[in-house]
């Protein structure tokens, strides 16, 4: 794997001013990146976050949890992924859902206050967005065992090996479930890569809080690789999950990622961040962009023909984004409003006599004609 | 043919795995050793460690994976060694397994099953003899049942690993080398209570270790000429209130036994849906036989802490005095 050392400086490709390192080494075969493909990603993604903070900010949403900051880290990740992989994400992975194609719209639903889901997990292998911290882990899993059961790992052929890439963020690291899950990977040597964003902060708690050491230099006490890259990188990102993920397939066992990046809003739209740190920090962060890392490199002469970009591509990509931001206005407005008997319908795979009980009296209730004031009452 | 009730479960998942190859048993010590009460007994050995897997010491664990399981088209059925472990997988049932259907808007059905023995009166040391049964039920998304006897252990296990949604699937551990027979090829609902002793002059309404009981005070009582119907719900999530409704409404007289504590408890959710809907019927005010609002007790307490016969019987009286 590109890093073992994973106490010292993440593993990058491309330096904050988008230059090629000189030891860089990029994929060049089936899983290597497509870059204009990583820019127009990292982009998009990140319409999707401001164009939902605005909409949040404008009473459409109750809530937003911002990505900004780790478009590179989610859509390297994301972009590693083959149709038959099976993504188990956070709360925040609105770039992997991207990635998968997920219909961005559908993202709004959970924070629109109009679904406690809003997509169909079997579709396109992302799963539902998980709040309870670390919980998915385990998730992912136990979808690993069935996948080394279904015999799809190790078989060679790459229309059926398939493995499972789980998020999680720093604060996961200190939860049980997180670490029951590091123990049954490596006792079943699964076909999983756990993929840590360490973007620093945890709401308000820092990542020492979390840990005494780099997050990927757990996966050693469980028995497998951890390795820690630059997740302001798309390029490194995308390298080092598409390596773990081509060792998962082949029977190879789980990795442990940490992507180093940073949060640069706050936790959520809720949420006050200068109340815990600094915006200088922030400033610093803000320096290391990794969309403007990129497109740095591909404007240079560094970047090969078939890649390099100019004002007129930056132009199209513009015009694509004002589409989509158009998209999402218009389309979280027109979510749908569940009916009120949908929670009875959908609490058990058939509804029980109890529940028709309590759906017809709440049904009655939300149906009635609010009853006519009479004179003395409107006084 | 008369068998334990431990032996009927074994059997029952035994059945369900040669049915289903896509029934996966995941728990602590269940594969060489066959369980701490021996309910996987040679399953390991018959269908592969593959399908019987022996799980790191983590209850999250177990329900966490069997979510993940049942995701990728699997129905796990899962070993919680005792009652009072069930809770750190707590996070994973009520707040992951319970839900997801619904999050899903109905796309997506998790058939989990978790096996829990529960219950006191083995002599156990603290967390061994607990009745944690009202959490569960009080936790929408999830089925409870509760087997009383070899026959129901077996039909409703069966059940509960066919079922589409996810089932606790509490086995009452004083019984499980109680003897009983098979019940023929055609068994209830797993939804419905049945009636085990039918009676005109008081309903008893048990589940679980509390049924045979329930029993042997009926045969007591009809020795004193007062003829007691003996209701075992086998559900408690849905609770089959309409067959308790329908034999008050006889009888008149309501008794209700539980060994989980008394607040808060199955008792009293059934005590209101009967008075709600039999209020005129009722001869008496409704009464619980139950364990006290208090941890459950060092095991030489445990006698008269649990609801015994003596304790039933002072409650039917009670019920007859009024």
């Amino acid at each position: 794997m590109v890093n073992s050392d994973v106490t010292n400086t993440p593993w990058s490709v491309l330096d904050p001013e988008g230059s090629l390192r000189e030891d860089a080494r990029v994929l060049s075969n089936d899983d290597g990146l497509d870059l204009r493909a990583a820019l127009r990603d990292m982009l998009m993604a990140r319409r999707i976050d401001t164009e939902a903070i605005a909409l949040q900010r404008q009473g459409e949403l109750g809530l937003w949890p911002s990505l900004l900051g780790q478009e590179a880290a989610q859509v390297g990740a994301g972009s590693a992924v083959r149709p038959r992989d099976v993504v188990f994400p956070t709360y925040r992975e609105h770039a992997v859902a991207w990635c998968r194609g997920v219909d961005p719209v559908q993202l709004l639903g959970l924070f629109r206050g109009t679904t406690m889901g809003g997509w169909d997990p079997t579709e396109r292998n992302f799963q539902l967005y998980t709040l309870v911290i670390g919980a998915q882990t385990l998730h992912a899993v136990g979808y690993a065992m069935g996948i080394v059961r279904d015999g799809d790992v190790g078989t060679g052929d790459p229309s059926r090996d398939r493995a499972v890439l789980v998020f999680l963020g720093d604060g996961a690291l200190s939860q049980g479930e997180t670490n029951e899950a590091l123990v049954w990977a490596a006792a079943q040597n699964l076909p999983i890569v756990f993929f840590c964003q360490n973007n620093q902060w945890a709401i308000s708690t820092p990542f020492e809080t979390q840990s005494r050491v780099p997050a990927a230099q757990r996966a050693q006490g469980f028995g497998f690789e951890g390795v820690r890259v630059d997740g302001n990188d798309v390029v490194a990102t995308h390298t080092v999950v598409a390596e773990a993920l081509t060792k998962a397939r082949s029977g190879g066992g789980p990795t442990l990622i940490e992507a180093v990046t940073y949060r640069r809003n706050p936790h959520t739209t809720s949420d006050d961040d200068l109340r815990y740190r600094e915006r200088e920090e922030n400033s610093r962060w803000e320096a290391l962009d990794p969309i403007e890392r990129l497109r740095s490199y591909l404007m240079s002469e560094a970047a090969p023909d078939e890649v390099r970009i100019d004002e007129t591509h930056l132009e199209a990509l513009a015009d694509e984004e004002a589409q989509l931001a158009e998209r999402l206005r218009s389309g979280c407005r027109q979510l749908p409003v569940p009916d009120p008997a949908d929670p009875f319908t959908h609490t058990l795979s058939k509804i029980t006599r109890e529940l028709e009980l309590q759906r017809d009296e709440h049904l009655a209730f939300v149906q009635a004609e609010p009853a006519p004031l009479t004179e003395g009452a409107a006084q | 043919m008369s068998i334990a009730l431990a032996h009927a479960l074994n059997q029952s998942l035994r059945d369900a795995m040669v049915a289903d190859e896509k029934v996966v048993l995941l728990g602590e010590d269940i594969g060489t050793l066959g369980g701490v009460f021996r309910v996987t007994e040679n399953l390991k050995t018959e269908f592969g460690a593959e399908r019987v897997v022996s799980t790191p010491l983590g209850e999250a664990g177990i329900v966490g994976s069997a979510i993940g399981l049942a995701m990728a088209g699997y129905r796990p059925v899962c070993e919680i060694q005792f009652d009072g472990f069930a809770f750190p997988a707590m996070n994973q049932i009520v707040t992951q397994l319970a839900k997801y259907h619904h999050r899903s808007e109905g796309r997506v059905l998790l058939p989990v099953v978790i096996r829990i023995p529960f219950g006191g009166a083995i002599g156990a040391i603290e967390h061994h003899s607990e009745s944690p049964e009202a959490y569960f039920a009080h936790t929408a998304g999830l089925r409870v049942a509760i087997p009383s006897n070899a026959g129901e252990a077996y039909d409703l296990l069966g059940q509960a690993i066919r079922s589409d949604d996810p089932v606790i699937f509490l086995e009452p551990k004083r019984s499980y080398w109680l003897k009983g027979e098979m019940h023929d090829p055609a068994p209830m609902s797993m939804d419905l209570a049945r009636i085990a002793r039918p009676g005109n002059d008081l309903t008893l309404v048990a589940y679980g270790a509390l049924v045979p009981i329930a029993e042997q005070a009926a045969i007591t009582l009809a020795e004193e000429g007062r003829s007691v119907e003996v209701i075992d719900l086998r559900s408690i999530s849905p609770l089959d209130d309409a067959t308790v409704v329908e034999s008050v409404r006889r009888t008149g007289r309501l008794v209700i036994a539980h060994e989980a504590s008394r607040s808060g408890g199955i008792g009293g959710e059934l005590a209101t849906r009967v008075q709600e809907q039999a209020f005129y019927s009722l001869e008496a005010p409704i009464l619980r036989v139950t364990g006290y609002d208090t941890p459950y007790p060092a095991s030489r307490l445990e006698h008269d802490w649990l609801p015994n016969l003596d304790r039933l019987l002072e409650a039917c009286d009670q019920s007859f005095s009024h």
